[in-house]
């Protein structure tokens, strides 16, 4: 029985805004490949209830700002089915959305709002930062027998080239990869800020520093071990995630890294999320709102001694 | 206990038998209900419950037309839904008190009662928060091939909320097997309907493409007999279709809500309970057709009770989950 099938908007003929699903209906027809009206409220609901009766569907959601439409069925339904059940019935099913910034697609088009989402009981989130891991994690969703939700970096679609290989291959959650290996200060990094963060590792080898790139893949479940690891060997730790950085998941990573690696640490856990504004639409105005390279490089030289 | 039993795809005209189990089960939920509000006003019962007597026809009606296998969702006002399609009260009982031994282990309470034996996916307590489950399983009963419906019960409040009619149009368009049932019983918590509904109600989802009907919702042989023709439409591939069943509430919006004077008079109660009432109203016809005499429903009545307060007597008495099961089932 064919179960996985998705839906959305411009999914289908279109292969969304986008084009990442370009060649999908083609190849498995509009019985799994479905348009839908622009009612993600509705079709996300939908997307609950075919989870719970034997589909398992992958809903759509163009841009991540769009989430806000969805908070009903995802936190008050889908999130919490299984468990107001008591067990007796689950929710399979996968929310694929984007996220931010510097697209220049102004305040309704750019945020990072995947900590909404990791705040809920119930919902996993995953937040892939290469393609080989949005393959093998993308697999995992769609097997997990929960409502996952799985942020993908818009501005990667174009920018992010790397390998994927063709055979089957799955990546478990809440197994964090470590991106770079090093000894002097600890970048966690989520999704779009990952090649951010390897960028600032470049510079900061420049002058003798020696970070480390560690990414945790999945906002929850959450690899807890290999972040408090890395910090204890390391003794610093930047946290940098796209998401407003004020009750973000650069907070939560940060309070992990402090209280499990708190006797280990020669400064306190620096975090860097977006700045705490709608995003501007005018691009210096905007590329400011967000850490880059150059910004992460030199708080880790700060924190490292260097300036 | 009386357990649903599956009934043929076509519901044309119910037995003298059917009558009768129909009759049985309206009393059924109203004794159910009646012991929900004495536990709760003996303090036996934590929280609130939100009472389904006075709208038994309209369960009923419904449920006598759906097979087990058949999908439904309810709402916080979902006890008669439930028992409709088959629950137990004994163990609905239990989670009303938060017990193990409840359909959803004491987790889910009054308002969250679901059971996948009956079909049941739940009841919920956001106002049209089901419309999309409903949805959702008429799609996978299409897309999989069973010949499955979904019945989505919900009061007029929410007729409010966007979300209804974002998936009933998708439910036209991919002409989904489910049925919208409207249960108007004129009261959106304290406020009458009409301060909050414009225009004509089944003309909204008329203007969707979906069959539309209304129907006295006291009535239960007037309900069966609607919704049996729209279950029997979209089993057959026919689409989707929406059902109001005027009806009423006879008691608060939940079982604290004693003074109702500011927003309804005790006249009107008494007229709906006297001459609109859906138990005296299928009685008084059995007692027409010569099916049943008054002496029947007396014993109906009887052991109604009997078989309701063993089933409180079984939840008052089965135990708490442990507390170590509090982190169980947050993830599948």
């Amino acid at each position: 029985m064919i179960r996985v099938c998705i839906f959305g908007e411009d999914v289908a003929e279109a292969g969304t805004p986008f084009k990442v699903l370009s060649g999908l209906v083609e190849e498995f027809g509009t019985e799994r490949v479905l348009d839908t009206p622009i009612s993600e409220a509705g079709f996300t609901g939908i997307a609950v209830g075919a989870a719970m009766t034997g589909l398992r569907p992958i809903v759509d959601i163009m841009f991540g700002d769009f989430i806000t439409l969805t908070m009903d069925q995802m936190v008050n339904q889908a999130a919490k089915v299984h468990y107001m059940s008591g067990g007796a019935w689950k929710v399979p099913m996968v929310m694929r959305t984007t996220l931010g910034a510097t697209r220049r697609s102004g305040a309704q088009h750019s945020q990072s709002l995947h900590a909404w989402f990791s705040h809920v009981p119930g919902l996993k989130v995953v937040m892939p930062s290469t393609p080989y891991d949005a393959k093998g994690l993308l697999k995992t969703a769609i097997r997990d027998e929960n409502p996952v939700v799985f942020f993908e970096d818009k501005m990667m679609y174009t920018k992010l080239k790397g390998p994927v290989p063709t055979e089957e291959y799955t990546i478990p959650f809440g197994v964090a990869d470590v991106k770079r290996v090093g000894r002097d200060i600890t970048l966690v990094a989520t999704s779009s800020m990952v090649q951010v963060a390897l960028g600032a590792a470049d510079l900061l080898e420049q002058t003798g520093v020696s970070a480390e790139v560690v990414d945790p893949r999945t906002m929850w479940p959450l690899d807890e071990k290999t972040l408090i690891d890395s910090a204890k060997k390391t003794s610093r730790v930047i946290v940098i995630d796209e998401g407003y950085e004020r009750y973000g998941v650069t907070a939560e990573i940060a309070a992990v890294i402090a209280e499990g690696a708190f006797y280990n640490l020669d400064s306190p856990v620096k975090r860097m999320g977006a700045m705490h504004i709608p995003i501007p639409f005018s691009p210096p105005l905007e590329d400011a709102t967000v850490p880059t390279e150059k910004s992460v490089f030199e708080v880790a030289r700060r924190l490292c001694g260097q300036a | 206990m009386t357990t649903a039993t599956d009934k043929s795809a076509a519901n044309s005209e119910a037995t003298a038998g059917q009558w009768m189990r129909m009759y049985r089960q309206m009393v059924s939920i109203r004794l159910f209900e009646e012991q929900v509000n004495e536990l709760y006003t003996r303090a036996l019962m934590p929280g609130l419950a939100h009472l389904y007597i006075g709208e038994e026809a309209v369960a009923v009606g419904v449920c006598d037309a759906l097979r087990t296998d058949d999908y439904i969702t309810s709402t916080h006002r979902g006890h008669g839904h439930c028992l409709a399609k088959g629950a137990s009260p004994d163990r609905m009982f239990a989670e009303l008190l938060g017990k193990e031994a409840g359909y959803c282990k004491g987790k889910g309470g009054s308002m969250h009662i679901a059971d996948p034996a009956t079909g049941n996916l739940g009841a919920n307590a956001i106002v049209a928060g089901s419309v999309g489950i409903a949805t959702g399983a008429a799609l996978s009963a299409k897309r999989l091939g069973k010949d499955r419906v979904a019945v989505c019960f919900f009061a007029e409040g929410a007729l409010g909320q966007g979300v209804l009619y974002e998936v009933m149009n998708v439910a036209s368009l991919w002409k989904l097997p489910v049925i919208y049932v409207c249960e108007n019983n004129l009261y959106t918590e304290y406020t009458h309907f009409t301060e909050t509904t414009a225009g004509d109600i089944p003309a909204r989802a008329a203007a969707f493409g979906l069959q539309a009907e209304a129907v006295d919702g006291q009535d239960v042989r007037a309900v069966y007999e609607t919704a049996g023709r729209l279950v029997d439409r979209a089993r057959r591939g026919d689409g989707p279709s929406f059902l109001v069943c005027n009806t009423y509430r006879y008691t608060g919006h939940h079982v604290g809500d004693i003074n109702r004077e500011y927003y309804r008079s005790k006249e009107e109660e008494k007229h709906w309970k006297t001459e609109r009432d859906p138990l005296k109203l299928l009685a008084d016809w059995l007692v027409a057709q010569g099916i049943a005499d008054s002496s029947q429903f007396k014993g109906i009545q009887s052991e109604v009770e009997t078989e309701m307060k063993k089933a409180v007597q079984f939840a008052v008495a089965a135990s708490y989950p442990s507390v170590s099961e509090v982190e169980q089932d947050v993830y599948a």
